[in-house]
């Protein structure tokens, strides 16, 4: 099943640990993994950009951003609820890099 | 244009066929630059498979390290990176955003209010409370946010006031408001907290309103204009302590008369719903969201 990934960068706020974020991106970068990164998650719900319910409608997502209830309502307010099985979400906020690394591209560890 | 509307560019980083891979640490470079500079970056599948969002109406710019000849596709842009550096890329790319009229992240800080409705009980205390009008119904007079831009940036006060913790903001410091896991205690403290019409005698416009009538009373008795200035700023100050509120967003309210005004509008909507509403005979249709106007 092709995996969708999702790198939040979380901007203007330093609520995301700077080291932790740019580790996991650094490493994201290094694998072979496809990906989407966007520059802020609050953003795209803002605006209810399209790609949010494309993702929602994805049957196997790994969303690296902050916490799950955050991050999953805030889909849900861009009207792409995303669904309850299939998705993880992995906190940046308080996960060290190589947690969130080793859900991110380990697939044969999910 | 908007705080929430448009679209961002979107810069693909392509790696494919009819290019050379960039080395690790440049492709880091480029992409960490590129959403530091607000763009949305998309690395396509590779020999390892994956899945990325598939081509939309966001404008798209493509960036790679082209061998020979540099692609033509209508509507996307290229920009070969062989043998440049990579400031050049983020430099294309924000002349694109400028050709392309998409939106510059930078010009909004996204902070805004975030309904959990597996709490919310629709209770209506925070579209009471908030004086920006952020919140308003639905068509189902269901809670929603509707003007995410209007709310007031690093103020999470309406959050403070919701009994049932169903209100978040992903970017503030401390949980459960930043979208932690709710404990009980976290329940039981805001529920102690925030009845806002308990904390403010009954109703929050009547206390206002009598408030000021109170500061009337007193000028004109004691002619004692700077007492009075001075309880108003201890209250200010307290509100402001407890429910977080930055002082911008104090410098911004609107006057005691706005509030009266659009309280006394929505209560006659209020009235004049419930009286429909009543009135088995009547068929007339739910008024509109526009007409709630709130």
């Amino acid at each position: 099943m092709a995996e969708r990934i999702l790198f939040c960068n979380c901007a203007y706020a330093r609520v995301v640990p700077p080291e932790v974020k740019a580790e996991v991106l650094r490493k994201l970068c290094e694998s072979g993994a496809a990906f989407d990164a966007v520059p802020d998650l609050c953003d795209l719900a803002a605006r209810k950009d399209p790609s949010l319910k494309r993702l929602s409608e994805s049957k196997c997502t790994k969303i690296a951003a902050c916490y799950p209830r955050a991050v999953r309502w805030l889909f849900h307010s861009a009207g792409a609820t995303l669904p309850k099985e299939g998705v993880e979400i992995l906190n940046m906020r308080e996960k060290s890099a190589g947690e969130v690394l080793d859900r991110l591209v380990s697939p044969e560890k999910s | 244009m908007n705080k929430t509307e448009g679209l961002n560019l979107r810069v693909v980083v392509y790696e494919g066929r009819g290019s050379t891979p960039l080395a690790a640490e440049d492709r880091y470079r480029i992409i960490s630059s590129l959403l530091e500079n607000g763009f949305e970056v998309t690395r396509p599948p590779g020999g390892n498979g994956g899945e990325v969002s598939r081509a939309d109406v966001a404008p798209v710019l493509v960036l790679g390290k082209f061998d020979g000849r540099i692609p033509q596709s209508e509507g996307v842009r290229f920009h070969d990176l062989s043998g440049r550096p990579h400031e050049e890329a983020i430099q294309t790319a924000r002349e694109v955003r400028d050709q392309v009229g998409a939106r510059n992240l930078g010009d909004w800080k996204p902070w805004f209010p975030v309904i959990d409705y597996e709490r919310c009980t629709n209770c209506m205390q925070c579209l009471t409370f908030c004086l920006f009008d952020v919140y308003g119904v639905d068509a189902d007079s269901k809670l929603q946010v509707q003007n995410q831009s209007n709310c007031k940036t690093d103020c999470p006060a309406c959050s403070r006031v919701c009994p049932e913790v169903a209100i978040l903001f992903p970017k503030y410091k401390n949980g459960p408001i930043n979208g932690d896991v709710v404990r009980q205690e976290d329940v039981r403290r805001e529920a102690m907290k925030v009845d806002i019409s308990a904390l403010l005698g009954g109703d929050l416009y009547a206390s206002l309103r009598s408030r000021t009538q109170e500061a009337r009373k007193r000028f004109s008795t004691e002619r004692d204009e700077s007492r009075a200035l001075l309880e108003r700023k201890r209250c200010l100050k307290e509100l402001q302590k407890n429910l977080d509120i930055p002082d911008e967003v104090l410098m911004s309210l609107p006057t005691v008369e706005d509030i009266h005004e659009r309280a006394e509008r929505a209560k006659a909507k209020l009235a004049a719903r419930q009286a429909r509403s009543q009135t088995a005979k009547d068929s007339r249709p739910d008024p509109t969201q526009e007409e709630w106007g709130i």
